[in-house]
């Protein structure tokens, strides 16, 4: 990946990072571990890959972006605040009365969020359909689904992993967010849906696997998603919960609590740090 | 009465979609491996191109439906009343009641008519489950004439419907030619002031039979067919409730949550007056024969007549 380009988007993940932490900081609930660690991904989405226009969200031949692990709602919003479709000081409403950012995705008033999600497993049915639609009317659209690597143990996954391959939909990419930890605890331990790799082959998946905060290595593994045709591709992306902040990460405790004052403080100015050393 | 046509609900849904399939060039499909019993099938033979079997995968099916809905395209997901409000329900509710989808729901084999398979596919409760859904439309044909175009109804309306169609065969009692079905309005098929019978779906004919019944010993029923159970008709049920002073109810559901107890919620508001309710008394049916199911739990014209009786005596 060009140099300048790879620097730009480290910029930009960082500050998604800022507003995932300001948004859950100011609702004193949400989940910040998950969101942080798709930070990356959902930006090297929207910067780079996706062909979405904030000034036009319902855009018809736009891609398509759902957020199957709706609970991450903050690194969403966030991302699209950073993006242009709403201004960034509405992530502080996040959760409130009031505010159209709602605790998980909701597609009816938030421009830019393309399927209501929060109850798991539901969201990569939603976007197996938008692909198929955009097949059976030769669509160039793509669409792009991102689930948690607990959000798997869901059975009707494994029922849209099949139709996904039965109906060849080779527009539609499924990213998991392999960052081992749910509520209860690590993946392995609460109900391994381990190998998920083969799980995802078995089932007739193209299957790439990525550190999901590399952008290098998420620049080839969309790349070469790209070039598959006749299935559907899996990117399996192992990341870190909590990722970009030091007392969050790997941190099962970070799944679903927001900072108090101090730890906000503390968060934002390891982020601050890291973003002037960016742009140092 | 001698040559009454029987033709059961779902056989009229699936021949509505096929009919109406280059009418609606961007209706598209789905079915969970029941197209040959939903009769969807009808409409597969029509338009290979435009239907899709999600295999035995009901929760997932609703999701397709809601992606493909979110994408502009019209679309009806089917299977059995059991499967499509009861396993998926949770589906329906967030996936396409939640972001207000335009995603029609075809669900067949809906109460105790199913007959020999027993309980396990005899959904008494998904009127009571998709009237908790805001924004849910309840669709319940009473005949072959009533389901047609209520699926055209429903192509045409913006949002989310529940259909509920019926497998066993029953008697066409609307004229084709001159029917019009509108969307969230009762239809009042007889007058009468001693009594309203409210009925939806297969009790409707027998409702008009109970009627019969009762007028030659005397007593005059007004008679109500309720084919929108959500938005539900209240102008037409409170003026029944205030000319009449007492209702029956009569449904192939629980008598928990469908359309007796709509009725039952609307009267209490407008005006509060007996209402006696026919339907499935809070228990699970078994195999057997359709017809003798329906006489054994009570959902005949028969014990319609029975209950009226009882009924305008609370007036």
């Amino acid at each position: 990946m060009d140099q300048t380009l790879k620097k730009q988007l480290e910029i930009t993940a960082c500050k998604v990072r800022m507003g995932i932490i300001e948004g859950v900081y100011n609702a004193k609930s949400g989940h910040p571990g998950g969101s942080l660690s798709i930070a990356d991904l959902l930006t090297y989405l929207y910067f780079h890959k996706m062909y979405v226009d904030p000034k036009n969200p319902k855009m018809a031949d736009r891609d398509r972006f759902v957020l199957s692990k709706g609970h991450t709602a903050p690194a969403l919003y966030s991302v699209l605040a950073q993006r242009g479709f709403f201004e960034a000081d509405e992530l502080k409403t996040l959760r409130k009365i009031g505010s159209r950012l709602q605790g998980h995705p909701d597609m009816k008033y938030i421009p830019g969020v393309d399927m209501s999600t929060g109850s798991l497993g539901q969201g990569i049915s939603a976007a197996c359909g938008m692909a198929l639609s955009g097949k059976i009317t030769a669509d160039g659209y793509k669409v792009y689904a991102v689930l948690g690597d607990g959000e798997i143990e869901e059975g009707q996954v494994w029922e849209a992993a099949m139709f996904a391959s039965h109906n060849k939909l080779d527009n539609l990419v499924a990213i998991v967010d392999n960052n081992g930890l749910q509520i209860d605890g690590k993946i392995t331990e609460v109900c391994s849906p381990m190998p998920i790799t083969d799980k995802f082959e078995a089932f007739g998946w193209h299957v790439i696997t990525v550190n999901g905060h590399d952008f290098d290595e998420l620049e080839k593994a969309f790349d070469e998603a790209e070039k598959i045709s006749g299935q559907p591709v899996a990117i399996v992306q192992k990341s870190v919960k909590g990722k970009g902040i030091s007392f969050m990460e790997n941190q099962v405790g970070w799944h679903g609590t927001a900072p108090n004052a101090e730890q906000y403080e503390q968060a934002m100015s390891e982020l601050k740090a890291q973003l002037e050393k960016l742009e140092g | 009465m001698a040559d009454v046509i029987k033709k059961a609900t779902r056989e009229s849904y699936g021949e509505a979609l096929a009919e109406l399939s280059s009418e609606y060039p961007d209706l598209i499909v789905l079915d969970a491996d029941l197209a040959a019993a939903t009769k969807t099938g009808i409409f597969k033979k029509a338009c290979p191109e435009r239907f899709f079997d999600c295999g035995i995968a009901e929760a997932n099916m609703m999701g397709i439906a809601a992606g493909i809905a979110s994408t502009g395209k019209k679309v009806f997901a089917s299977s059995f009343a059991m499967f499509a409000a009861g396993r998926a329900f949770e589906i329906v509710r967030n996936s396409i009641g939640y972001p207000h989808l335009n995603v029609k729901i075809g669900a067949t084999h809906a109460g105790i008519s199913v007959g020999e398979d027993g309980a396990t596919h005899q959904c008494n409760e998904d009127i009571a489950l998709m009237r908790t859904i805001p924004g849910m439309t309840i669709i319940n044909p009473a005949d072959d004439v009533e389901a047609k175009a209520a699926v055209k109804a429903a192509l045409d309306f913006e949002g989310p419907v529940y259909m509920r169609f019926g497998r066993l065969a029953v008697p066409v009692f609307n004229d084709k030619e001159t029917y019009k079905f509108e969307l969230g309005k009762g239809v009042q098929l007889r007058d009468g002031n001693d009594v309203t019978i409210v009925a939806t779906g297969l009790m409707v004919n027998e409702a008009l039979m109970a009627a019969d019944t009762l007028a030659a010993e005397g007593i005059n029923a007004r008679v109500i067919n309720i084919h929108t159970i959500k938005p539900l008709d209240k102008d037409i049920i409170c003026k029944a409730a205030k000319e009449t002073g007492v209702i029956v109810t009569a449904e192939e559901h629980s008598i928990i949550g469908g359309l007796g107890s709509a009725v039952a919620e609307t009267v209490t508001e407008c005006c509060p007056v007996p209402v006696v309710k026919v339907g499935v008394n809070d228990v699970f049916g078994h195999s057997g024969p359709a017809v003798e199911l329906l006489k054994e739990f009570g959902l005949s014209a028969e014990n319609i007549v029975t209950k009226v009786k009882e009924a305008v005596k609370l007036k």
